[in-house]
């Protein structure tokens, strides 16, 4: 078996909402592995996203959410104060429950993280464009019309247009928040076939509520109740052996 | 890594622009304010409420005047001159003031509701319902004055001259619009299921309209009204070659009527200082009425929008 | 039942007429005016447009110092508010604590909200004394008259422009910060175009406002027929000779040329607000549907 090497380290991570009188996320601990796909999995209100948001510490935009712990990251631990979030979230993109292309033409939407790091040269940009549009499986469709308001483009693709945007920019890690939840099946199936490729190059954590969705792509899950961390292993333990009570009813849909 | 850094010092320099920014216009806006109340309360006292306009005092008399009001001891002189003293005051102005508001809305209350009524329960989508918003739209933010120089000319001119009832006209005209936009906007809250449920019930669309949609929209309408209310009550310049002004205690219509705002202009650019300072309090009262409705209006329309909001929450659980 | 029939018709034709007042109330200020003005319309002609001077007891009127005032004053009003009032919304939508954004907020929106007659006696008794002090001359003209001018239109514009910003989805805005945006980035490359059709327009009718505006330019306009050399000058605008000069015009000709001057004013406004309501203050679907139609044109017509 290959070498796993951890790329993100969440160690006794608790996390509460700005004038919450409980934490949300209880002494969380968990490996994100490099290039691997990992999915938290749970009941609504069990602490999933709010652990995928803390990654880029997204929750930073609105003041008075406290973390404690730690969540490791190249060798340093991202949730100090003096973390530069501008230059952590370059290096782990996101991608929402909802496509959010910005509105400008589909070429300045993906061309928008690279100029953000100062790269204006014209043919560097189209390069690192069709690159990237090529790798969210986007390139063949909207080739012909770069130009266009990215609002023209279709949900899913709207949604592969944001995947190609993040990794336009390289990062190491891409978070992915429900990526499909607004999508149909058929671009939902385009996503997944998607993350399952992109993994060759980034490591990635998805949040998801579709069980099956996880059992499809994911290399490990997380089950997540109430706060805490139930359950973490690879995915095909979680979802045909667990060793929790909680997790196996869960799966089994008895809850949720 | 340098554009980052270049980047995160222009979001700093801008950022602190704006907040200069922010402060130099609320700078301003706050001396206004601040001059607004400090000169209207020193101006302020009870006998504006209770007497009319008068000639402007002469120096000596303000003197005495400030002297008596300040209470310091009077010289004989000083007393005889005192009660020959004539107070100008504005109640004239507040009556007028309420006369013409009250006038205009009485008679464009209820013609902006019927119109606002037709764009939105009979109208719909059609053209000429549209046409109707958009001509609206344009209207509300049409010069007063030009409403006023069109009255002059529909009304006065052919009357021969100035009246309560110019006035009227002119600010009643300018409630149209914005009354037919709320009440446009306020009835398309209403839900459609009230309306389908009356008119499954048998009743006639006027009556579903009446007895059903105007009391789901009741409070909206009603912010609607006050806020129109306040918009005319602070306008002068159609009042200006409307109702013109008088110093005189009026109730008569036909006749030119003092308001709040037309006296107000008058008194602050008269050189005299009793004047500017009722021009000052005129302002205070004014401001006051208008912010007053204002608040009130909001505060309806928040009521309003818990209580939906806690109907809303009900109904899930 | 024929009862209900009746009055169901007596109300729907009621309505409709009251609905049709809105329309026939323009129409009929057009045509008034045009009447009105017509006297001095055939005296002048267009030359009423350039002529400089403004004699009444030489039955000389030439419009063109009160349309010159008009757009200089609002030009600088304009200058002067709309830096300052975007800042104010960005500052109230992005910068502010969050308990004071609300207060804020509210109390900008009160201030539109005060008779610009108030903003008017500020000007006079307060602004135009300190400009006599730092310029000299009497204080008053173009700049003080644009100066209160862009007091009144700054909460206006600051008000629109803040709700047409915090319209942009919040999800939108962190897809921009999960980029590695800072705030101003995201400010300037999301939020801003996103709500661009909305600051435009509030920007455009709050143009159409400060040049109809009376009241708070009449006090400190100092009403000069004549076009200054500077903007420290003493001038007039159309509102302010109207407000100052209507009530005193001894003949048909004098009264006429107002009315001119009043069909001017008419004609301009309803051409700004116009564009600002139709063109950028549409539901922003309508637009960026426009705008794909326009896209299409110009590609069918490049393959051609």
């Amino acid at each position: 078996m290959e070498k796993e090497i951890i790329d993100l380290e969440v160690k006794d991570f608790s996390f509460r909402y700005a004038g919450a009188s409980a934490d949300s996320l209880k002494k969380i601990n968990l490996p994100i592995i490099k290039n691997k796909v990992t999915a938290l999995i749970g009941p609504s209100g069990c602490g999933k996203t709010t652990l995928l948001r803390s990654l880029n510490r997204i929750h930073d935009l609105y003041p008075g959410n406290e973390y404690r712990g730690e969540v490791n990251f190249e060798g340093r631990n991202i949730l100090s104060a003096d973390e530069d979030l501008i230059h952590l979230r370059t290096r782990i993109g996101m991608i929402f429950q909802k496509p959010t292309a910005f509105p400008m033409s589909i070429y300045e939407n993906i061309a928008y993280g690279l100029k953000l790091q100062g790269i204006k040269d014209k043919t560097v940009l189209s390069g690192r464009i069709e690159k990237a549009l090529k790798g969210g499986a986007l390139w063949g469709e909207v080739k012909e019309r770069l130009n266009d308001e990215a609002d023209a483009l279709s949900g899913g693709q709207q949604q592969r247009l944001c995947i190609s945007r993040a990794i336009a920019v390289e990062p190491e890690i891409i978070l992915f928040d429900e990526p499909t939840s607004a999508l149909d099946p058929i671009s939902t199936e385009a996503i997944e076939k998607l993350i399952m490729e992109l993994k060759d190059e980034v490591t990635i954590v998805i949040v998801t509520h579709n069980m099956q969705q996880a059992q499809r792509i994911s290399d490990y899950t997380a089950f997540m109740y109430l706060g805490d961390l139930i359950e973490y292993g690879e995915t095909d333990k979680i979802f045909n052996n667990p060793d929790e009570e909680l997790t196996k009813q869960y799966i089994s849909g008895q809850f949720g | 890594m340098s554009a980052t850094d270049r980047r995160k010092v222009i979001n700093k320099i801008v950022l602190a622009t704006s907040t200069l920014f922010a402060v130099i216009g609320i700078f301003f806006l706050f001396w206004i304010l601040f001059v607004l109340l400090k000169n209207g309360f020193e101006a302020l006292n009870l006998s504006i409420f209770f007497n009319d306009g008068a000639p402007p005092l002469s120096v000596e008399e303000l003197e005495i005047l400030n002297k008596s009001r300040e209470g310091l001891e009077l010289s004989e002189f000083e007393q005889e001159e005192l009660s020959w003293i004539e107070i100008s005051g504005l109640r004239h102005a507040i009556i007028g003031q309420l006369m013409l508001a009250f006038g205009a809305t009485l008679v464009g209350v209820p013609i902006g509701i019927l119109a606002g009524t037709y764009v939105r329960e009979y109208g719909a989508d059609s053209k000429f319902a549209n046409l109707i918003r958009d001509l609206s739209d344009v209207m509300m933010s049409a010069p007063s004055i030009v409403i006023g120089t069109f009255v002059y000319a529909i009304v006065v001119s052919p009357t021969g001259g100035f009246s309560g009832y110019a006035g009227i006209v002119a600010l009643a005209i300018m409630m149209l619009p914005i009354i037919l936009r709320t009440t446009d906007d306020m009835l398309g809250l209403v839900s459609n299921t009230l309306r389908e449920a009356a008119i499954a019930l048998g009743a006639p669309k006027y009556k579903m309209i009446m007895q059903v949609v105007y009391r789901g929209a009741k409070v909206g309408i009603l912010t609607g009204i006050l806020l129109a209310v306040a918009r005319i009550a602070g306008e002068t310049a159609p009042l200006l070659f409307t109702s013109f002004n008088t110093n005189f205690f009026e109730t008569n219509l036909t006749e030119p009527i003092a308001s709040l705002t037309v006296t107000m202009f008058n008194y602050a650019t008269s050189p005299y200082e009793d004047w500017q300072q009722l021009g000052w309090a005129a302002a205070l009262i004014l401001a006051g009425f208008v912010l007053g409705l204002n608040i009130v209006g909001r505060v309806l329309l928040s009521m309003k929008h818990i209580s939906t909001k806690k109907i809303f929450k009900k109904r899930k659980r | 039942m024929s009862s209900y029939a009746l009055k169901e018709r007596v109300f729907h034709h009621l309505t409709k007429f009251f609905a049709f007042l809105v329309l026939f109330f323009l129409v009929a200020i057009f045509v008034v005016l045009l009447v009105k003005a017509y006297p001095a319309i055939e005296a002048f002609g267009f030359d009423f447009l350039t002529d400089e001077k403004w004699a009444p007891n030489l039955g000389i009127f030439g419009g063109f110092p009160a349309i010159y005032g008009s757009f200089i004053s609002t030009l600088i009003a304009m200058l002067l508010a709309v830096p300052v009032a975007i800042g104010i919304a960005i500052f109230l939508s992005e910068v502010a604590p969050s308990r004071l954004k609300s207060p804020m907020g509210v109390s900008i929106e009160l201030l539109a909200a005060i008779p610009s007659v108030v903003y008017g006696m500020w000007g006079l008794f307060y602004f135009a004394p300190l400009m006599r002090d730092l310029v000299g001359g009497n204080g008053l003209g173009l700049f003080t008259a644009g100066f209160i001018l862009s007091l009144m239109i700054l909460p206006f514009i600051a008000a629109i422009t803040r709700d047409s910003l915090n319209t942009t989805p919040q999800i939108l805005k962190e897809s921009a910060y999960a980029l590695g945006a800072t705030k101003w980035d995201v400010i300037k490359d999301v939020m801003i175009p996103y709500a661009k059709a909305g600051i435009i327009g509030s920007v455009i009718l709050a143009l159409g406002r400060a040049f109809g505006e009376t009241m708070a330019v009449t006090f400190v306009m100092g009403n000069v027929h004549n076009v200054p050399d500077s903007i420290f000058q003493a001038a007039t605008s159309i509102p302010a000779t109207l407000a100052n000069e209507f009530n005193e015009a001894d003949t048909e000709l004098y009264y006429s040329s107002l009315f001119f001057l009043a069909l001017i004013l008419f004609i301009i406004s309803f051409a700004i607000i116009s564009l600002a309501k139709f063109h950028f203050l549409k539901r922003r679907k309508k637009v960026s549907d426009r705008k794909h139609k326009w896209h299409k044109l110009v590609k069918q017509w490049r393959r051609k």
